[in-house]
C-alpha cells in the first residue's frame, strides 16, 4: 500500500472481466455490467476457471504486498489498471483483548487503515473501478452509508473518472466531508440508506453508469475475499478459529467464508474453516434476528442507530450470512448504540485504535458473545475493523468534555497534577 | 389503476415496456393481472409457491410492501408498484 511498489513486471495482458452465473437458477449470463439473473433475478457471481494455474505460498510472497497478490481469485484476466496499491491492511495482536475475553489471542483486522479511504471499500472499489474501466463505463457511482462513497470518491479522483454518489442526507460529517474533498457529484436524498438503494438501482438501470453496488456487484463483492486471503497469509498460513465481522449487508460474512474456503482449496491453508459471527446494531439486526429465528424468510426492519454504516434494513445477502453464521457454527449478536460507543472506548484504551460505531458495534458484539460461552479458551480469534474512528467522531465526541482547558501557566499544571493525585 | 415499474431485465421480456398498468384490489391481484396481461413474467415476479423472491423487493410508492402488510395490502388507482432486484450494501 506504499507510493514506492515497483510497477509488477508480469504480464500486460488487457484487462478483460470473468463470465458471470446465476447463483439461484445457474444460467451463464457471459462478462457483462449486469448483476441480476434475466432468467429469474436472481445474483450473479463470477465463474472461475477450475483449471487455471494457481500461485503457491512462495509464489504470492514474491508479489506486491496489495490485494492484487490473490489475482488468480480475483475476477479478470489480465492486469488490473486502477487501485493497483490498494490492500494488505494490518494484522495486530491484542492480548489485553485476548485477555479480557478469555481466548488464546485475540488479533485485530484493522481495514480502519485501509489505503486511500480508511474502510474496507476500498477492497470492493478495487474490483469494481476495473470492471467499469473494462466494460467502459466512464461514469461510475454507488449508493452508500459513506464507507463506500469514501472509497468511490477516492478511486474516481484518482482514476480521473467522474462519479455520481448516493448517500443518506443525515450522514456522519465526516463522512460527508470525506466523500465531498474528492470532487464527485455528492447526492443526500432525504431517506435512509434502502431508499437511497432503491433509487440507485433504478438509475442503473436507466443511464448504464457503473454503480459499483448495483450493476457491478458481481465483481464488486470479490475484492472482499482478499481479505480472508491477508489473514490466512498474515497468521503464516493458518486459519484462526473464529472471525468476528460487522455486518450490513451482510456479503462480507459470504465472501470471508468463500475466500477462506478458496485459500484451503488451493493448498495454501490447512484445517477446519473458523466460525463465523456476526454483529449488528440492536437498532439494524435484521440478519442477527433472522440467524436467532433460525428461518429463511428475512424480514426488513426501519434502521434507527448510530451505527450508520451498519443500517441497511433490507440486507441483499442476510439469508445467505446468516446460514453461513449457523453452519459454521457461529451465531450473530446485536449490541445497543450505549454498548457500542463504550466499546469503541475500550477498543481505544486497550489497544491504541480508534474504529468508527462499526468497529464498536463488532468489538461489543464480541464481548457479548463471550459473556455467553460462544468462545473456547483454546481460541484464535480474528475481529474485523472496517473502518476508522475519525469518520464517525459523534459517537465519542463527548469525551473531549473531560480535558480541562487551562491558561499556559505551570501552577496550572501542577494543581491538575495535585487534584488527579487526590 | 396501479401501475407497475418493471427494471430492465423484466421490461425486456415485454418488448421494452417498462410501466405497465393494470388492476386488482390488492398488490397480489395486481401482480395477478399483470401475469395475466404478461404470461412469460410470471416466473420471474414469484416463486411456485406464489411468495415473492429473496431477492426481489417490491415498493409500494415508497415503501418496501414486507413493511406495509405483505402482498395483501390494498392499493388504489394512483398507487405505483416499483420492482427493484437486491443491491449489495454500501
Amino acid at each position: 500500500m506504499t507510493a514506492t511498489l515497483l510497477p509488477d513486471a508480469g504480464s500486460t495482458h488487457p484487462l478483460a472481466p470473468l463470465p458471470l452465473a446465476c447463483v439461484a437458477c445457474g444460467q451463464d449470463v457471459g462478462a457483462t455490467p449486469q448483476a441480476i439473473c434475466p432468467n429469474c433475478l436472481g445474483p450473479l457471481e463470477p465463474v472461475y476457471d477450475p483449471s487455471r494455474a494457481l500461485p503457491s505460498r512462495a509464489d504470492i510472497e514474491a508479489r506486491p504486498r496489495t490485494l492484487w497478490r490473490y489475482r488468480e481469485w480475483l475476477p479478470f484476466q489480465g492486469e488490473a489498471i486502477h487501485a493497483t496499491d490498494v490492500g494488505w491492511t494490518p494484522l495486530v495482536d491484542a492480548p489485553a483483548l485476548a485477555r479480557r475475553i478469555g481466548v488464546a489471542r485475540v488479533w485485530l483486522k484493522l481495514d480502519a487503515h485501509s489505503f486511500p479511504s480508511l474502510s474496507f471499500k476500498d477492497r470492493v472499489v478495487a474490483t469494481a473501478i476495473n470492471a467499469a474501466e473494462a466494460f467502459g463505463l466512464e461514469t461510475i457511482g454507488c449508493a452508500s452509508t459513506g464507507n463506500l462513497a469514501n472509497a468511490v470518491a477516492a478511486a474516481a479522483a484518482r482514476a480521473g473518472k467522474p462519479a455520481w454518489i448516493f448517500v443518506p442526507y443525515d450522514l456522519e460529517l465526516g463522512k460527508l466531508v470525506a466523500t465531498s474533498v474528492f470532487s464527485p457529484r455528492l447526492v443526500r436524498v432525504r431517506g435512509t440508506y434502502d431508499d437511497v438503494n432503491r433509487l440507485c438501482a433504478q438509475v442503473a438501470d436507466r443511464f448504464g453508469w457503473g454503480i459499483v453496488n448495483v450493476n457491478l456487484r458481481a465483481y464488486y463483492g470479490e475484492g472482499s475475499k482478499t481479505m480472508a486471503f491477508e489473514i490466512a497469509e498474515q497468521l503464516g498460513w493458518r486459519l484462526p478459529t473464529a472471525v468476528v465481522t460487522p455486518m450490513a449487508g451482510g456479503s462480507l460474512v459470504t465472501k470471508l467464508r468463500k475466500g477462506f474456503t478458496e485459500a484451503r482449496d488451493a493448498g495454501l491453508v490447512s484445517g477446519e474453516l473458523p466460525r463465523q459471527y456476526g454483529a449488528q446494531a440492536e437498532g439494524c439486526a435484521p440478519i442477527v434476528r433472522l440467524a436467532e429465528r433460525g428461518d429463511d424468510v428475512l424480514v426488513p426492519e426501519i434502521p434507527q442507530t448510530i451505527a450508520r454504516s451498519l443500517a441497511i434494513g433490507n440486507p441483499a445477502d442476510g439469508r445467505y450470512a446468516s446460514r453461513i453464521l449457523r453452519g459454521s457454527g457461529g451465531a450473530g449478536q446485536s449490541v445497543s448504540d450505549a454498548e457500542l460507543v463504550a466499546a469503541i472506548r475500550l477498543l481505544a484504551e486497550s489497544t491504541g485504535i480508534f474504529a468508527e460505531t462499526a468497529g464498536g458495534v463488532t468489538l461489543a458484539a464480541t464481548l457479548k458473545l463471550a459473556e455467553r460461552g460462544h468462545f473456547r479458551a483454546r481460541d484464535e480469534l480474528v475481529i474485523c475493523l472496517t473502518g476508522h474512528g475519525l469518520k464517525t467522531v459523534e459517537a465519542v465526541q463527548d469525551s473531549v468534555l473531560d480535558a480541562p482547558v487551562i491558561a499556559p501557566k505551570m501552577r496550572e499544571v501542577a494543581a491538575l497534577i495535585s487534584s488527579s493525585a487526590s | 389503476m396501479p401501475t407497475f415499474h418493471l427494471p430492465s431485465v423484466l421490461s425486456a421480456h415485454i418488448g421494452g415496456t417498462r410501466a405497465v398498468e393494470t388492476s386488482g384490489a390488492t398488490v397480489e391481484q395486481a401482480i395477478d393481472r399483470l401475469v395475466d396481461q404478461y404470461p412469460q413474467l410470471a416466473p420471474r415476479l414469484r416463486d411456485a409457491s406464489g411468495a415473492p423472491y429473496p431477492f426481489v423487493t417490491f415498493y409500494l410508492n415508497d415503501e418496501d410492501v414486507r413493511l406495509v402488510g405483505g402482498f395483501g395490502v390494498a392499493v388504489s388507482d394512483d398507487d405505483e408498484v416499483t420492482i427493484v432486484p437486491a443491491v449489495a450494501g454500501g
